[in-house]
Order: structure tokens, then sequence, then C-alpha cells
């Protein structure tokens, strides 16, 4: 028996990465244990990784590339070896490029993880500006309008300090335990949100952390918390503003911070006056003494942390909410302190946000003339984002140039995140030629492949883990066991095609060298980094005050004020609001009455599980057992009123189309609203058209029309639409 | 007579299930057989907490096996949240007193 020490990361796909023992037995992996030696984990697993056997010797797993013989959509495959799909997507990609240029084809991904820089680098090296995220997601609403609103007002990137950026955790005598952690629309508990571990938060609690959560839901935090606020689905902008109101006129902000470290407090008191406490009651459904008192115990208790999660990405005006959010943790002067928010360390050059890389590559400004979508948005322009509604409308009309193939690396388009989910495969399915990288035939690859390529999961390969989010360690993914079939890992696999289509960008020999080459910076090879395992940068507090955050070195952050702009010169040049406001969603029981006479629920989409990571894990068995069908919550009181009862298979209808779902019961969910699991199709039904898995049967996002991008072209109401629910007879 | 158990904090259980999984795998159980199942209390209306019990079936032999190696039991060692504790009954129950809501089983 052989124990390799490793990071779990994609795939199968995950947000975080946590410390892993894989178990070898005559080349076999026999079994996956938390390593406890890894201090951002400590030995704990969640069960999509102790599920990890099932998932790499699934019988289903794609073990060659395949190439398609009959119609798209007809299941008519025929095994080819990885020289004739090499040349055959080479030749592909070259002719589009000669006839229609490099911008003709798109390089999109799912949530990527450390795959992500291998299809940028493919993307850069084939001359396309189009690197397409999460493949594609209507206003990019996860997590890049935190990236870029983070970035507009003070020029980082934040996150509720839990002892992650230091080795020895909460041991480290400069980390304070947060008094208060806010949880504001996410149930980190299951969902260890993007680099970011639920069970620190526990781990906090029990160090004496006292909650309050704001959900429409009464998640386990939410039953667990000092306050809890259950908000009316897409108001939380005037939630935050009402807070500030409560904090700024009672004096409870810190005004030291504010007055040497932030800019436009004026103009943001001014703001806030419109929202009462009184009006924010009416708006939110949250009375207005708890109101009053959050806001008090948010700013009273020193130090605080805000944990934010996607539902705040999730509605039409996104922007503005994050932006309201990001002012109460700069007003209360938990910016950059010990258990408040704290800004990223430099994690020696590798952590810089891709969009900000990205304008160090050779050719790039010249080439984003060219990127979808680009002058649509100014603000996407200034965040260098490529408008995910923007890229389907160009599919469909070619204007203002037509788009000819894809690259799809490990992502479900259609069958997982986007909105209007028959527009999206319409669109996909126009192109002229698709490559399809995954683990298993998905409706995706079903739909619209010409080329399907097999990819290795985590234990079959070697990669670099460098985390997107709020730690501050990059350590190495080792490989443990050979590839099932012919399967390569996604870095052996852009390398390889980068190679034969721009050979002097993709110089390395192998992977090897290819992964020397990148953790340069951190002064490391791969294999020292290897034997380590892992490596921390430095980290320090109040980097604001040491010069740390600006390039020029001088104290201050990074904007053009070189304060947090609480009023935004930023969204102020792109023509947005500069101060935060709340807008209602575009359908709502205030916006449109007369809809909600027909469709009286809110839904909220995309309730995440412990057993799924998006569209994944649906045919691993131990996993699907947690929970074998689509689910939506509804509450008691509302099913009684429509006859439903617990388990009953129900349609969930908008006024643009309708799917269905089994009904749980749940009394902590507010009456008036409903929640639904997104990405569902079933790997156990027919394949070929027009089945596709079962993926037009329970597909949430058949219910979410197009259209609705906020106004500056980040956010979506995936949390915020009206529907009605009826029995399936 | 029992010698050794498990104490469960469970005012801190989140319910993920990685234990039941993690004993699935160390044992080989077939799909369906359980060496720990994690149960839920949840009130039906909106008022009150949710708690949750890892409870451990008559399959569990606290892994015998581990424990001889001076290894935690697996689900002990890959609870997500670290509420689990292995050790003598004794120790346990000690530790107990110091720690309101939180259960002990001997199930072997």
């Amino acid at each position: 028996m052989r124990v390799v020490r490793s990071i779990a990361r994609t795939g199968p796909g995950c947000h975080q990465g946590c410390g892993v023992l894989l178990y070898v037995e005559d080349g076999k992996l026999v079994k996956v244990e938390g390593d406890p030696r890894f201090p951002l984990s400590q030995g704990r697993l969640c069960p999509r990784c102790q599920a990890l056997r099932e998932v790499v010797y699934h019988p289903d797993r794609l073990k060659y590339p395949l190439k398609r013989v009959g119609e798209r959509g007809e299941g008519k495959w025929q095994r080819i070896t990885w020289e004739e799909a090499t040349e055959t997507i080479a030749q592909k990609f070259s002719e589009i490029k000669r006839e229609y240029g490099p911008e003709s084809v798109i390089f999109c991904s799912g949530t990527a993880r450390d795959v992500y820089p291998y299809i940028s680098m493919l993307a850069d090296s084939f001359g396309s500006p189009n690197r397409v995220c999460f493949g594609p997601l209507h206003g990019n609403a996860c997590f890049f309008p935190k990236i870029a609103i983070m970035s507009a007002l003070f020029g980082s990137f934040a996150v509720a300090d839990c002892a992650q950026s230091y080795p020895e955790r909460y041991e480290h005598p400069e980390w304070q335990v947060p008094k208060c952690i806010v949880i504001w629309g996410n149930k980190p508990v299951v969902t260890s949100p993007d680099g970011f571990l639920g069970h620190w938060i526990v781990d906090c609690m029990r160090r004496g952390s006292k909650l309050i959560v704001i959900d429409p839901r009464r998640t386990w935090e939410a039953a667990h918390a000092e306050i809890w606020m259950q908000i009316r689905p897409g108001t939380d902008a005037a939630l935050a503003m009402a807070m500030l109101k409560v904090i700024i006129n009672e004096n409870l902000y810190d005004e030291a911070f504010v007055q040497k470290w932030t800019y436009g407090f004026d103009e943001l008191k001014k703001r806030v006056q419109e929202y009462p406490p009184e009006k924010a009651a009416k708006i939110t459904w949250i009375p207005e003494e708890q109101i009053i008192a959050a806001a008090r115990m948010y700013a009273m208790s020193k130090p605080a942390s805000i944990q934010w999660g996607v539902a705040l990405d999730q509605s039409k005006e996104c922007i503005s909410t994050l932006h309201a959010i990001t002012a109460l943790w700069s007003v209360t002067g938990n910016m950059d302190v010990p258990g408040g928010n704290i800004i990223k360390g430099h994690l020696f050059g590798l952590g810089i946000p891709s969009g900000q890389k990205r304008k160090t590559v050779p050719g790039e400004q010249k080439r984003k003339r060219k990127r979808i979508g680009t002058g649509k948005y100014s603000f996407l322009d200034w965040a260098d984002m490529i408008p995910g509604e923007a890229l389907i409308d160009q599919m469909l009309t070619d204007v203002p140039y037509p788009l000819k193939a894809a690259w799809i690396q490990g992502t479900n388009t259609f069958a997982c995140g986007t909105a209007d989910a028959r527009r999206t495969y319409e669109a996909f399915k126009k192109l002229d030629f698709n490559v399809v990288v995954d683990l298993f035939m998905t409706p995706t690859a079903m739909a619209f492949a010409d080329i399907v390529l097999p990819t290795a999961t985590y234990p079959e390969r070697d990669g670099i883990y460098n985390p997107v989010g709020g730690t501050n360690c990059i350590g190495v993914i080792s490989k443990a066991i050979e590839p099932v079939g012919e399967c390569k890992s996604d870095m052996e696999i852009n390398l390889k095609l980068g190679k034969r289509l721009n050979p002097q960008a993709w110089p390395w020999q192998d992977v090897r060298e290819m992964f020397d080459f990148m953790l340069k910076p951190a002064g490391v090879t791969f294999a020292e980094l290897r034997e380590k395992g892992y490596l921390f940068g430095s980290f320090e507090y109040k980097k604001h005050e040491k010069g740390l955050l600006r390039p020029d070195k001088k104290p201050g952050f990074n904007t053009p004020t070189g304060k947090v702009e609480l009023y935004s010169t930023v969204l102020d040049k792109c023509g947005l609001d500069p101060l935060p406001y709340f807008e209602e969603p575009p359908e709502s029981p205030v916006s449109t009455p007369d809809i909600v006479k027909e469709y009286p629920l809110i839904l909220t989409t995309g309730a995440r599980t412990a057993a799924f990571f998006h569209s994944e894990h649906r045919q691993i068995p131990s996993l699907r057992r947690m929970n074998p069908d689509p689910i939506v919550e509804i509450n008691p009181e509302t099913a009684e009123k429509l006859c439903i009862k617990d388990g009953d298979w129900v349609y969930i209808e908008s006024r643009y189309g309708k799917c269905k779902q089994r009904a749980r019961l749940n009394g902590g969910i507010h009456p008036e609203v409903v929640n639904a699991q997104h990405a569902w199709w079933f790997p156990e039904k027919p394949g070929p058209e027009p089945s596709l898995f079962g993926v037009w049967e329970s597909n949430i996002n058949l219910l979410l029309p197009s259209g609705w991008t906020g106004k500056s072209g980040l956010g979506y109401p995936f949390k915020a639409q009206m529907c009605r629910v009826y029995k399936v007879e | 007579m029992p010698k050794y158990g498990i104490l469960i904090d469970y005012e801190f259980c989140v319910g993920c299930r990685a234990c039941e999984l993690a004993c699935k795998q160390e044992h080989n159980r077939p799909d369906g057989e359980w060496g720990i199942y994690v149960n839920k209390v949840e009130p039906e209306t909106v008022e009150g907490k949710i708690y949750y019990f890892p409870f451990p079936t008559d399959n569990c032999n606290l892994c015998g096996k581990r424990i001889a190696k001076g290894l935690q039991p697996a689900c002990v060692h890959n609870c997500w949240v670290g509420v689990m504790k292995f050790g003598t009954i004794e120790q346990l129950a000690e530790n107990m007193r110091k720690k309101p809501r939180t259960v002990l089983w001997a199930p072997h």
C-alpha cells in the first residue's frame, strides 16, 4: 500500500482544495482520506471526495477520444487516437482562423479551478480574445461581480478572516476570533464557496463567534444564529442601506478609518438617508427592530466579518448590493484587520485575479477590441470580462462577426448554470465545430460535440494548487494512479494541442516543465513544492497602512483616490451610479403585481447540496442516494393550499417555461418563496436526442428568460423570479 | 462491557454526511448499508434549531483495525467539522462534563 499526499482539485469539480491522502494498492485507488497535516482542511473531508473512487472507476467514464459519426445528438461515436483528435481539432481551428480570424473560436470553461490558466493560455496562444467563463453564465452572476466591485472600490479582493492566511491557523498570535460573523446569502457549511471552507465558520463559532444570518431559508447557520433575518429574495441592497443608515446616524462607525481611508463618506451618508429601517422593513419583509438590532450588533462587535455568497451575485443590480455591503465592513473599520474582512496576500504574485494578469499578455490590448461584447458595458470593459448574455446573442446573430467553433472544457452549458437554457442550446448547436473535454458523456457533449476528449480525475494527474479565493497558500496535486483508459489531464491535453497550434507559446517538453515555469515567481520547482506539500505566502494585516497594496508602494488602496471609494469614481466614469441603491427585481410582488396574480411565488434557484458540484456527480451512487431527485422546497402552509404533499412531483412554472421537480416541505422557508435545485440531468436516461439524458425535464433554467442582465453587465436574477407550482397529475 | 466510545458535539454537527461515506469507504459497504447514519431533527415551524445526530449502527465496530494501528475511526478522522471524538468511555465522559449538547455512543 502506498499513500500519496495531494490536494483535491477538479475534476470532479470542487470549490476548494482540501488536503487528501490517496491510498493506492496494485496501481488502484483504494481509499481517500483527509490529510490532517494540511492546515486549511486539517484532515476533514466532505462526501464528494469520500466517494471519489466511484467517480474514478465509474463504468461510464469517457476513456478514449471520440469522433462523431452520426448527426449531432444521435449518439453515434467512433473511437479515435489522440493524434487524430489533436490533428482534426488543429486543422479545423486553423481553417476557421484563416477564414474568419482567431476570434471566431471561443474557449469556454466552467468554474475551471486549477484548469483555468491552461484554457486562458490556449485562447491566448491561438490569438482569440474570447475566453469564456462559466460557459456561459448570464450576467457572469457568480463570484465575478464580487471580484469586479471590490477591484473598483478598493483595488483588491477581501474575504472573512478565519485565520486561513497562516499555517498555524487559529493559534496564530495576531489572529482574533471575529466576535460576529455575518453569513449573507449562502450556507457555507454545505457549499464552501470560492476558496472558503465552511467548517472554518463552525471553528469560529466554537471559539465564540456569534452569527447574523440573512437568508430566505432556515439554513443550519440561520438556525444557530443570534439574529436570522428571513429576507425577501432580491432585496439585500435595501437591507444593507438601512443597516448603514443605522450605523452612520447612531455614530457606530469607525470615524478614524473613515476619515483617513475612505472617499465619499458624506455622499454615502446622504444616500443612506433614503433607506430608513421602517422603509427597508417593508421592502425586505424583515421586522424593523431586527434590522436595527443587526446593524448595532454588527457595528458594535469588534472585530466582525462578513461572509457573502453567490445569492448576492444573483440579483439584477447585484453590483449595488455588493457595493453597500463593502461599505458596511469599510465604515465599521473591519477592512483588513484580524477577524475582519481581510485583503488577500500577495501570494508570490500568483494570486493576481485573471483579468489583471491578462492585461500583460502581448497583443492583448489589440485583441481586446475584437472581444465579444466590447463597448457594450463600460464597467465590464474596465473589469476585463466578457458579458455572458452578449456571447449568446452574438452566437445566434453573427453580429458584429460570426462565431464558428467552441472549445468547451469542463462545462455543461445549457444543462448547468446558463439562464434561458434552450437559447444557449440553440446557440452552441449553430456553431460549425465543437470540442468537449470532460469526464463523462454529458448533455452538452451529446447535443453538439464533434470531438470528445476524455480528461483525467485529480488522483490521475499532477497539477498546481493555486486557490482562487481568499486563502494564502499554494501546493501541488500529486498523481497517485495511472489514468483509466487513455484519459489525459486537462494540462496535458492543452499542452499537446497548444504545441500543435503555436509551438512557440508552449515551449515545454512536458507538464512538469510547464509547472516549473509557472511556479518561478514562488522560487520553487514542482518537485520541491511536491516535497513540501504546500507553501504559505507572507501575510500582514492593515496592508494599506504599510504601502503593500499599491504599485507605487505608497500607503493607501489601489484605487484612483488611494482610498476605499464609498463613492466610486470608477462606476462614475463607467456611467453607473457611483453610490449604492436598491432596485426592485424585474419581476416581483412590487414591480409586477399583475404577473403575481398568476405567478404568486418567488422562485430562488441554484439550491446547493453537499452531494453534487453543479451538474456533476448525478451518476455517482453514494452521492445520488443523498439526493436522488431534483428538489424544490416549499413551506408546508403553501403546499397545503396547493394540495401538495411531501415527495410529490410538481411543475414549477414561470411566464417563460416550466420544469418538474420533487416537492420537499420545509417549515423553514418563507411561505411565499420556493427554492429549486439547478443543473439536473439524468445519466441513467437515454443520451441521444430528444432526451439528452432527460435534460429538459427538471432544468430550472427553462424558467429564466434572456434580457435581465444588470446595467453594469454583471448580475442576473437567478434568485428572484415569479412562478407558480402545481402537482403533476 | 464497552471500553471505547465516540463523543459527538451535536450542537455543531452540520449534517454533511461525510462520516457515513467515510465509513462506507473504509469498510467497503454495499450501497444502502450503513455503519453510521445521520439523523435530522428539524422543527416543522419556522422557530427553533436544526440538529443532526450521527448514529452508529449495529455494524459499527469502532474501526477495530484502525484503532489497533493507533488511528482514529474513519468517521472521526474525516468528520468535516471535527465534532467527533474517540476515546475511552471514562475520558469522553469527563469531556462531556465540560460541554452541553453532546452525546456519547458506545456501540460495541
